[in-house]
């Protein structure tokens, strides 16, 4: 028998957290929820997400049986709609009574609406929910130009939203007279705004807006400086408003600016209910960050099941959210003279901004604003919670990001026991070095495991990683970049082992240097090692079953278990015949084309039975594979040079195709991208690629450790004005001095910055040749290019590896019926593979 | 009382259509089941060929590999794995996979779908 029953109204991110606190606590507790919105709590923080790469399975804060299995009645869909204190029931929606020993009230808050004529109109939306990212959605397709009312976090976030739906135009419309107004001062405002504009965001400062326009549908905004705006799409977010209807009517005290008054129990006014999360009222102030809202929830649950904990408060610290915008705040960010000292350091070229204020005596932290750079905000932050003493001279952690690496350590050292590292799960430093030693974590993964550190927000982990390399180093161990369980050795010493002892499969080198079954880590990288050793055809003496699934059917697999198809256009350079011959293919398979960023095309959507019947068709034609699915050379892309264009100053597209036949089919730790163009305007991009060559007067300039990607950065100049045989030569001992020494999965580009010494260091060993290596070097790499062979051609007439080429093997010839197609712009596409979902 | 259960043996393939340390994938009364021959461990086993993460016909594709002692197989999308032998899921929340007995007589495969 349970003794007491807890009624909890909202199952939103606090008060799930309240649920699970309570049974860690006691289960001696009937819990009962009851939940407005349709669908059980999800991770309301990364909604955005939702826009992008997560699906609502992915933000769920719970497995689907979870209510179930720990038998909590779960009313979703169904708001409480009254609450009678003296009887101590609630009444819902759909006409339940039921009776309480506690109530928990976790109704959060709802979007705060100006009250401006015209915000009924249609197109106009909040950002809250799931729902409203639906609506939002489905409304946003084909519409050109957006708006948000509200430069604060959440607005900014719901802005790049829009610009990542497709709406380009999008602009955010701000009262204050600086974006993030609670969290940033002027000059930190006015160089994230340079930053936005860079993302397609054009911000409207001390804008008030006095009207929506348009008859039924929003098409506009009007401004008090009589300034209109044209809108098609309006999403505001001007704040939020706690949802403290229900509590009020039932006669608890509240705010006179909203929020249910709590005390340090979290306990109401009537001493049976608590409130917690955004909608609870502590100190005349509303927290509405999830952190403060999971502490509510531990201090209401622990007094709930008769122990001692208080909440005091909670630091507002926040880090934007927008890729590629580094913005933080922490501490007090505006405090001032008398009351403190300011550092600023000020970068208009990069786009940086730092401020750091210190207590007057220059001893302590007490807050900062970090814009462009905010890799230290995890180590400031700690620093001002922690109250620790301050470096002599406290500008130096304003300096560089190398800066968050080394000091950290001997930060990390001085911050107490009790410092809290991840704060939305509450783990201490204490916690995670306890993990390390006692329970043996020796990365971020298992700690997130034994502590739950890391596992919500996320913006931990760089600190959790860098605390268990700090332990072990503590305790003597040292800090080996293993493979996996059953390799003991670094990519590095595996690949010059898998050499002494010329091994040539995946079962012999597991047999002799390692233990176990092997997994999906170690089969791909030593397949890459094999590979990039003998260069021998990958799927041949069982080493199939060893490859990534990309490299095990020569095809990038899709989604919906279909392949792309994609030839090796050299130099992007392609005959009118051989264009003709892929709309043939394409047409022949119904496969969708399309041009890649790579200056070639591509062709989706091919069954696997069907990829043989495709490269035969190509292979006969002259075209070869494109390597599109390997760890190794893409395109060389090339700009049209010195042949037609009146800049050019060679033939860069000539050197192109050469370079590109030369390295094709050679497998590395990572895919290569490379590029020439035929003069300094640059139009093949090669400052961008893990090598690219630009003609000048004299030669060739010769650019490596470029990338495009998540983490852009520029190539660096190793050369210049070499002829085209040295920039080979040069280029073969890069090559394999990058095969040889990187890390698996790392481009060029965070080879060069985890090397010591830099660019500098790599031009001694590729071009003074300092380690003795370029003659063993330039005759490795002349093996592998002598030792190639087309794949596919390899494939598909070689009976044994052909028939691995099918669905079904007891129905060869059958495909797979569950694969679906939609229609597209008269094409066809993969049939969205995130269910829809069902309330 | 003893209860009688009777395995029905449905016959899947020939041993030479199998891959050693890899997956293949077997239409079964219309449905799809991935058969895997752990040589390393002389082992073999079936699981659905569904991976429950996203819904996808996949599972034969994936790499097998083990876990302490624990055979898996990694999802060729997100690599999620699965132990081969409980069906269980080794990487996080997702659900568990179906898996079925497999046995091998001359050279001929039978998998049971239900016991
Ligand atoms: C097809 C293409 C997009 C397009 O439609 O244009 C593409 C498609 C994919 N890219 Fe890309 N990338 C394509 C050009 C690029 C470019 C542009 C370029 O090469 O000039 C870049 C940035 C340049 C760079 O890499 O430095 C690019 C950066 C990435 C990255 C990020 C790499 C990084 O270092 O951050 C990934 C992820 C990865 O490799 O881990 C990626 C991964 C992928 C994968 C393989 C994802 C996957 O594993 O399924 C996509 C496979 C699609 C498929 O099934 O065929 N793709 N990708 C382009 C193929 C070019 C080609 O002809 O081979
Ligand atoms: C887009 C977005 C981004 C955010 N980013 C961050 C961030 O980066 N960092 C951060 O710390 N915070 C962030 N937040 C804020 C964070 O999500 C909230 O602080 C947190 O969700 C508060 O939790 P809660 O449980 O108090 O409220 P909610 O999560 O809003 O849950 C309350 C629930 O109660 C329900 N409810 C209300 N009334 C009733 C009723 N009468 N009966 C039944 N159910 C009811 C509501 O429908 C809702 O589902 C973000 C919020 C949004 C919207
Ligand atoms: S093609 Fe590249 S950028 Fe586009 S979705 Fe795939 S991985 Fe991302
Ligand atoms: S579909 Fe299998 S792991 Fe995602």
């Amino acid at each position: 028998m349970k003794t007491k029953t807890i009624v909890i109204i909202g199952n939103g991110m606090v008060g799930h957290r309240f649920c699970e606190k309570l049974l860690e606590k006691n289960s001696n507790f009937k819990l009962i929820v009851f939940g407005e919105e349709p669908i059980r709590a999800y991770d309301r923080v990364h909604l955005t997400d939702y826009f992008g790469k997560k699906t609502l399975d992915d933000l769920f804060l719970s497995k689907n049986q979870w209510y179930d299995e720990n038998n909590i009645d779960l009313y979703l869909h169904d708001p409480v709609i009254h609450v009678n204190t003296t009887e101590k029931h609630v009444v819902s929606q759909k006409g339940i009574c039921q009776h309480y020993d506690y109530l928990v009230l976790a109704t959060g808050s709802s979007a705060f609406v100006p009250s401006i004529p015209g915000v009924d109109k249609e197109g106009v939306f909040l950002y809250r929910t799931i729902d409203d990212l639906n609506l939002i959605k489905r409304y946003a397709a084909n519409k050109e130009k957006g708006t948000v009312i509200g430069g604060g976090l959440l607005g900014l976030e719901a802005a790049k939203a829009l610009v990542d739906l497709g709406i380009n135009e999008t602009a955010v419309v701000e009262f204050a007279p600086r974006l993030m107004p609670r969290q940033i001062d002027d000059m930190a405002s006015s160089i994230l705004q340079n930053k936005l504009q860079a993302l397609g965001l054009t911000c409207f400062l001390q804008k008030s807006t006095t009207q929506i326009l348009g008859k039924n549908k929003i098409t506009g905004l009007a401004f008090a400086d009589g300034s209109q705006l044209d809108s098609d799409i309006l999403i505001i977010s001007a704040g939020i408003k706690p949802r403290d209807e229900l509590a009020k009517a039932a006669g608890l005290t509240v705010g006179s600016r909203g929020g249910i008054v709590v005390d340090e129990n979290m306990r109401t006014s009537d001493p049976s209910i608590f409130a917690i999360g955004e909608c609870a009222l502590y100190n005349e102030m509303i927290y509405g960050l999830v952190a403060p809202g999971y502490e509510m929830a531990e201090v209401a649950a622990t007094t709930i099941s008769g122990e001692q904990k208080s909440f005091s408060g909670f630091d507002m610290s926040t880090k934007l959210k927008l890729m590629g915008v580094d913005v933080a705040s922490f501490g007090d960010p505006f405090i001032t003279e008398p009351h403190a000292r300011t550092i600023l350091l000020e970068d208009k070229n990069k786009g940086i901004y730092k401020r750091l204020n210190i207590s007057p005596d220059g001893k302590r932290l007490l807050g900062g604003i970090l814009v462009g750079e905010a890799a230290s905000y995890n180590m400031l932050l700690q620093t001002v919670n922690n109250n620790m003493l301050l470096p002599e001279h406290p500008e130096t952690l304003l300096l560089g990001e190398q800066s968050e690496s080394k000091p950290a350590g001997a930060g990390l050292e001085s911050l107490p026991d009790s410092a809290l590292i991840c704060s939305c799960e509450g783990v201490t430093k204490a916690q995670i070095c306890d993990a390390v030693i006692q329970q043996g974590c020796e990365n971020a993964d298992s700690i997130k495991k034994c502590t739950k550190a890391g596992s919500r927000c996320g913006g931990c982990v760089p600190m959790v990683k860098d605390m268990v390399a700090y332990t072990m180093k503590k305790q003597g161990k040292y800090i080996r970049n293993t493979i996996c369980e059953h390799f003991n050795f670094s990519r590095q010493e595996l690949f010059d082992l898998i050499k002494i002892h010329d091994l040539r499969t995946y079962d012999s080198v597991l047999d002799n240097l390692g233990t176990g079954h092997g997994c999906e880590v170690c089969k791909p990288l030593v397949s890459s090692l094999l590979a990039s050793l003998w260069n021998e055809m990958i799927l041949g003496k069982g080493n199939d079953v060893a490859q990534d699934s990309n490299d095990r059917f020569l095809a990038n697999i899709q989604r919906g278990g279909t392949y792309s198809v994609v030839p090796r256009i050299p130099g992007g350079e392609i005959q009118p015949e051989k264009l003709i011959i892929i709309g043939e293919v394409a047409k022949k398979y119904g496969l969708y084309t399309k041009i890649t960023g790579g200056q070639r095309i591509d062709m989706f959507g091919a069954h696997l039975n069907d990829l043989p019947f495709i490269w035969e068709e190509l292979i006969a034609a002259g075209f070869e594979s494109g390597h599109a699915y390997g760890k190794a050379l893409r395109t060389v892309k090339s700009c049209v040079g010195s042949t037609w264009c009146r800049f050019g100053l060679h033939d860069s597209v000539s050197f192109a195709i050469q370079i590109e036949e030369r390295y094709r089919g050679i497998r590395s730790p990572h895919k290569l991208k490379s590029a020439v163009s035929g003069c300094i305007r640059e139009c093949a991009e090669a400052q961008s690629k893990d090598f690219g060559i630009i003609a000048t007067e004299k030669g060739w300039n010769l650019y490596v450790c470029g990338n495009g990607g998540s983490k852009p950065q520029h190539a660096h100049l190793l050369v210049s004005d070499i002829d085209s045989e040295t920039c080979i030569r040069y280029l073969d001992r890069f090559l394999m001095f990058y095969i040889h020494t990187a890390d698996p999965l790392t481009r060029t580009a965070t080879w060069l910055n985890k090397m010591e010494g830099g660019v500098d260091y790599l031009r001694n060993v590729v071009v003074e040749d300092s380690l003795g290596m370029a003659e063993t070097w330039e005759k490795e790499m002349q093996a592998l290019v002598d030792a190639y062979q087309c794949e596919w051609k390899v494939a598909v007439n070689n009976p044994d590896i052909r028939k691995r080429f099918v669905h079904f093997v007891n129905a060869p010839s059958e495909k797979d019926e569950t694969v679906k197609f939609e229609e597209m712009r008269g094409q066809k596409k993969a049939a969205d593979w995130n269910a829809p979902i069902t309330y | 009382m003893e209860t009688l259960t009777t395995t029905s043996w449905k016959l899947a393939c020939r041993v030479e259509d199998t891959i050693e340390n890899g997956g293949v994938c077997l239409k079964l009364e219309d449905q799809q089941v991935a058969l895997f021959y752990f040589k390393r461990r002389n082992e073999w086993y079936a699981t659905q060929n569904e991976c429950p993460h996203k819904k996808q016909m996949i599972l034969s594709r994936g790499m097998i590999g083990s876990l302490g002692d624990k055979p898996k197989i990694a999802c060729p999308f997100h690599k999620k794995t699965f132990a081969l032998d409980t069906g269980e899921c080794l990487s996080g929340d997702e659900c568990a996979i179906k898996t079925y007995p497999v046995k091998v007589e001359d050279g001929f495969v039978y998998i049971a779908l239900q016991n």
